[in-house]
């Protein structure tokens, strides 16, 4: 990204979900570890707004969730990598109750 | 290097240092709000603090309402305070504990006299401690003399990519200057609360820790109730946080890497011979946090935001910084400093951190902050549990 700001960052190499950090539409994005420094390219199947999350990685139904290098949560249906990550399909492992 | 800028605050008899010089008119309960707020009319450059409770409370509750109004007066950032409350009894007990710190304190009751009468001698003596407050002189003071509090809100996937690793700079420059430091939020450590507790200095603060977390817990479990939208809140989906764990960490995430000296109970104060970084038990609601905080004697407040939370405090001066660009564009008048460059790369944390302590600096020195040129004054009590 020499130059040009990322579209997206990880917290962590390894996390399984990155953060917009711009509105991003569904196309081919640019970004980066914030540890790190990694570069990372994805193809982003659907609309991101700034500040939230698509998948890095694929996740399986109920495979654990990464950021920051830990787990923030559980899938709750097959993600693909690229597709957009939000209460829809993912809740929390701590608070079983806390689903939409 | 930098020419450090000289600091300057308020060092009261009891020996805390505050960076504002506020005269309190305090009512102890809520029938007294309308005779305060008539007092601090009356005596323009008072301030009243208004709120909703401190009749029929018993038991732990009141004693934690008792705490919050003497730890309210107490706080340096006071410098006299008058006290109205309904009848004599708590009204004196109120007085008789800001007086421990050695200001000046006056305290009436309504009862008997309604309050046309207790206006008028509370705005006279009002009008005393106002001209008397006015010729305090800041003196100069250090980082090490004061107490900092944090807490964020309306947070966003952006308050852990950039707001809070920022506070997190500032909260580790303040405890090696030798300053004391609140963070709190019991609920909202839930997923990462096994990194404080690994955190926590030695087993007994280990033990207090992991016994006041889970006390929280069994509160908010027994309910059975999804907090979903709760916590994480409304806002805070709408950003992109989706579960209470991952609000946790960009939570933690402002917490310094200093470790965690001491547990505190709801606006109790630390030990003043041990300075640190100090966990104590609140709730996540801003204003409840801050309002218990201050009462433990916080001078200054950092707060971190992501879709943009409008919080101030009456007498500790809050400072909201946030990394997210839309929230810096629409809510600018909010916004202290804005670290939205960090999520362009444009300069690495240590940078953000100096961008804030500048700001810190200019603060304790006088400059007010954006809540309090907006009269942001949030004063909330927090309620354990139904009043008698």
């Amino acid at each position: 990204m020499a130059g040009s700001a990322p579209q997206f960052l990880l917290h962590h190499d390894g996390d399984s979900v990155a953060v917009a950090v711009m509105d991003l539409l569904p196309g081919s994005v640019n970004g980066a570890a914030l540890k790190g420094g990694t570069k990372y390219s994805f193809d982003l199947l659907a609309a991101c707004p700034l500040g939230h999350k698509f998948a890095a990685v694929e996740i399986k139904n109920g495979e654990d969730i990464i950021k920051y290098g830990v787990r923030v949560g559980v899938a709750t249906a097959d993600i693909k990598v690229g597709e957009y990550v939000h209460v829809h399909n993912m809740r929390s492992a701590r608070w079983q109750l806390s689903r939409a | 290097m930098a020419i450090k800028p000289r600091l300057t605050g308020y060092r009261r008899p009891d020996g805390m240092v505050g960076i504002r010089n506020h005269v309190v008119i305090l009512p102890v309960d809520d029938l007294s709000n309308a005779a305060a707020e008539a007092v601090s009319k009356v005596v323009p450059g008072t301030m009243a603090l208004p709120h909703a409770y401190g009749r029929l409370q018993f038991g732990a509750d009141l004693e934690l309402t008792f705490q919050t109004l003497i730890g309210t007066g107490k706080n340096p950032n006071v410098a006299a305070v008058i006290v109205i409350g309904i009848e004599p009894n708590w009204t004196n007990k109120v007085v008789e504990g800001i007086k421990l710190s050695g200001k000046p304190v006056f305290g009436i009751a309504i009862e008997g006299q309604g309050d046309l009468k207790v206006i008028e001698q509370a705005s006279r003596v009002a009008q005393a401690f106002l001209q008397d407050a006015s010729e305090i002189e800041r003196e100069p003071v250090e980082y090490g003399d004061m107490i900092l509090s944090i807490k964020c809100g309306e947070s966003d996937t952006t308050s852990g990519l950039g707001a809070c690793p920022t506070t997190s700079e500032a909260v580790d420059r303040w405890v090696e200057a030798g300053g004391t430091v609140f963070f709190g939020e019991t609920s909202e450590l839930t997923g990462g609360e096994y990194l404080i507790a690994d955190r926590c200095i030695d087993d007994a603060c280990r033990l207090a820790f992991q016994t006041t977390y889970d006390k929280y817990m069994e509160v908010i479990e027994s309910t059975g109730a999804n907090l979903l939208g709760s916590q994480p809140t409304q806002g805070n989906i709408a950003g992109g946080l989706s579960t209470i764990e991952e609000k946790a960490m960009g939570n933690i995430a402002k917490t310094g890497s200093v470790p965690v000296v001491g547990v505190l109970a709801p606006a109790q104060e630390p030990d003043k011979n041990k300075p640190g970084l100090y966990f104590m038990d609140t709730s996540s609601a801003a204003a409840e946090c801050i309002t218990l905080m201050a009462a433990a004697g916080a001078a200054i407040h950092l707060f971190p935001t992501g879709q943009g939370n409008v919080i101030g405090n009456p007498i500790e001066p809050v400072i909201k910084l946030t990394a997210n660009p839309k929230t810096v564009a629409t809510m600018s008048e909010h916004i202290d400093l804005d670290v939205s460059g960090l999520l362009r790369l444009d300069y690495e944390l240590p940078e953000a951190g100096d961008r804030l302590m500048t700001v810190i600096d200019r603060t304790i020195n006088g400059r007010l902050t954006a809540a309090e040129s907006l009269g942001h004054r949030e004063f909330t009590f927090t309620k354990l549990y139904i009043s008698a």
